[in-house]
């Protein structure tokens, strides 16, 4: 590539065929291990229903490279966390994060110039700082991925050695919609149908959102950035208003905290703009209320399938290229995540 | 010469100039050992053997000096705790706002509500036997909620049939979190009761339930607790369009209480897109989920939205649709208490404020207009 990227799409799946392909990319032991159990394939889920709408087809660099590069100037940031987070047992966990990685490089960034990719990590910490240590200097990963969905929200001071790690290394960390911890997704418990989740998987970013603010890690990490990925952002305007108003009257009990919750959010955080969850009547208004030109990453969601004929007063990230135009739509595209990643 | 006490803040700022109806207010019992007279000698015995405990801890307090989370100024002059003491209550916030009437969800519910058995009937219908004899018995411009066991659904509904056709009760009182989520069948027939009943269900911030306060495990701060509830009623509420129970009761009503109200044209907007892509999964959901939103719920003010750009609050209530749908709430006695001349901004359309500061209430609990025609004030 010579000149500068001009489309960036900041959140794109690679899927793992199957648990086999992981193998050679594994440590021995473990390799061993998954492989006398059988392979159990069932007893990790993929957070997506097979068959789904929203889920789309397998990818594979072919697919990516036809569907998502557009053109020698567009560059794709894969996410690709598979199952790590599930394992109970944590150096399983571990080879299982880095043989994700270990595929990742070898058969997605080794192939293709244009793609860069986020490192998964196992639910140790520690563990979770090695994987960070092992690949934040390989220039192909530019990015730390967490799923939102977590045992304890990341604001959680034990958790701050992997945000530590992060910017140790330069690296954004992306939240992005998913994980299985064993945990109900809401506060009521267990919802029904996967169409609630769907919703639902709003609010548990909201919490995470108010962990990260709450914990003072933005003063501690001033570096720190958030991605906010695959989650919407129609929510972040009143959640930015709740979290400051609450703020003026309980800051006493988190006297880190220093400057008003929305302005952490609008300096330390950035959305992927897939899938849109806002109509096109408001916007104008919400990109406003956010109000920060630098917040919003381009991103397809590739293979995800969000968007339904049907309904035609959501735009998709291109339709709300389209429809912002000018300089702002050229931060979405590609110059807010060139800044982030430092393309 | 006398010498004329100096006016009270509240009497020195302007005088609201509409009616008011507060929909959440706080009751409280001096202690829970005062429950006792109130209970059958069976469970009295239990009660004063063993004492009550609570299920579930919450582990987050406002802070220390705003003893159970009550404004500074609302501890009776006489003892006991703030909202235990119904004149003080009278002066403090029906007379210095000149109330036209105040909706009083009991705090205990939050304890007695989540209890399992036997034992949880008991407390909540002994709860409900004192607010009406020192309460409503003695003010009529307070109506209250009734307390039930809700995670108990069959001994529930006997104490919503029991007081379902007083008048004085205006809405069945849940609380947010639930065990399971609200439009679980095991719920379904309480919704029935109060459904013959027309009364709606108000779901008000509460305990812990057991489950974890948010989606992603447990928070480290009251910060967090205190305003991530606004989470768990939007899973709530996507959980109860989903679920079919609008269906099964077309006539069912809810009013949610201290949750927000800024998440919810988002949460519409996600939730029609969703539909539009998945809808098949939820084939009973035969039209838009923003239309059962609209349809079915109400949401009371306190705390009130501070959007950044004053501004945006009048496009707010316009995305929601309707303003209709808001009821004016004090959360008297506690610390982030909404004064009603101060809740809603300044530049609000003066029907919507009539409205959402009484009107709305009045429509949706079927309250008497006000006898006098209020004339406006000085």
């Amino acid at each position: 590539m010579t000149a500068l990227p001009t489309l960036i799409d900041a959140d794109v799946h690679p899927v793992v065929p199957g648990p086999a392909t992981l193998l050679p990319y594994m440590n021995e032991h473990w390799a061993e291990y998954w492989t006398h159990g059988g392979l159990p394939i069932t007893t990790f889920y993929n957070v997506y229903p097979p068959k789904v709408p929203t889920t789309g087809p397998p990818t594979t660099v072919e697919s990516v490279v036809n569907t998502v590069l557009r053109d020698q100037n567009t560059l794709a940031v894969l996410n690709c966390y598979w199952a790590v987070e599930q394992p109970r047992h944590p150096d399983f966990s571990a080879a299982l994060a880095a043989a994700v990685n270990n595929w990742v490089a070898a058969e997605w960034l080794d192939r293709e110039p244009r793609f860069r990719a986020s490192i998964a990590v196992p639910r140790d910490v520690d563990l979770a700082v090695a994987e960070i240590e092992r690949l934040g200097q390989h220039p192909g990963f530019v990015q730390v991925l967490l799923p939102v969905r977590a045992e304890r929200p990341y604001g959680h001071r034990s958790f701050f050695p992997v945000l530590e790690a992060a910017v140790r290394h330069k690296l954004p960390v992306a939240l992005h919609a998913g994980g299985l911890p064993g945990i109900p997704s809401t506060a009521n418990g267990w919802p029904v149908y996967y169409i609630e989740e769907y919703v639902g998987m709003a609010t548990v970013f909201q919490s995470q959102v108010a962990s990260l603010v709450a914990s003072g890690v933005f003063e501690r990490l001033p570096e720190l950035r958030i991605v906010l990925s695959e989650g919407g952002f129609g929510w972040l305007p009143p959640l930015m208003w709740r979290l400051t108003k609450e703020w003026k009257g309980l800051r006493r009990e988190i006297p880190w905290v220093k400057r008003l919750p929305w302005e952490y959010i609008r300096d330390h955080m950035r959305a992927t703009l897939a899938p849109i969850d806002v109509p096109y009547s408001s916007l104008d208004r919400l990109l406003e209320q956010i109000g920060s030109d630098k917040f919003l990453l381009y991103a397809s969601d590739f293979p995800h399938l969000h968007h339904d004929d049907a309904d035609d007063s959501r735009p998709t990230s291109i339709q709300l290229l389209e429809t912002v135009g000018g300089e702002l739509a050229t931060r979405i595209a590609a110059t807010n995540a060139r800044e982030l990643y430092d393309f | 010469m006398t010498v004329e006490p100096l006016p009270t803040v509240a009497a020195r700022r302007r005088r609201p100039k509409t009616p008011i109806i507060d929909s959440d207010v706080h009751s409280l019992l001096p202690s829970a050992a005062d429950i006792s007279p109130y209970i059958s000698e069976r469970y009295r015995e239990v009660h004063d053997v063993y004492g009550l405990r609570r299920p579930s801890p919450i582990g987050y307090f406002a802070t220390v000096l705003r003893t159970v989370a009550a404004r500074a100024d609302s501890h009776p002059p006489g003892g006991g705790p703030p909202g235990s003491d119904l004149d003080f209550m009278r002066e403090q916030l029906l007379d210095q706002w000149d109330m036209e009437r105040a909706v009083l969800n009991p705090i205990y519910q939050l304890y007695f509500g989540e209890e399992l058995g036997q034992l949880a009937l008991e407390l909540t219908r002994g709860l409900n036997n004192w607010t009406i004899e020192e309460w409503l018995e003695r003010e009529e411009r307070f109506s209250a909620a009734i307390c039930v066991p809700y995670e108990e659904p069959d001994l529930a509904v006997e104490e919503v049939h029991r007081l379902g056709s007083d008048d004085r009760f205006v809405h069945v009182l849940f609380n947010v979190p639930t065990h399971v989520p609200l439009g679980n069948r095991k719920y379904w027939p309480i919704f029935e009761a109060a459904v013959e009943h027309d009364l709606p269900i108000a779901v008000h911030v509460g305990g812990v339930a057991g489950n974890c306060v948010s989606g992603t495990g447990w928070p480290s701060s009251y910060y967090e607790f205190h305003s991530g509830f606004a989470q768990a009623f939007q899973d709530e509420l996507i959980n109860l369009v989903f679920s079919g129970v609008f269906q099964r009761f077309p006539n069912l009503k809810f009013v949610f209480a201290e949750g927000g109200f800024g998440w919810l044209p988002p949460l519409m907007w996600r939730m029609d897109r969703a539909w539009w892509r998945l809808r098949a999964e939820v084939s009973h959901v035969d039209r838009l989920p923003s239309d059962y939103v609209r349809e079915h719920f109400w949401f009371t003010t306190q705390p009130i939205e501070e959007p950044e750009r004053p501004e945006d609050f009048n496009a707010l209530i316009e995305e929601i649709g309707s303003p209709d749908r808001l009821l004016f709430s004090s959360d008297y006695p506690h610390w982030d208490f909404d004064a009603p001349d101060l809740a809603l901004p300044p530049g609000i359309d003066p029907e919507w404020r009539r409205g959402i500061m009484a009107g709305n209430a009045r429509a949706l609990y079927g309250l008497p207009e006000p006898e006098v025609e209020l004339g406006p004030r000085r």
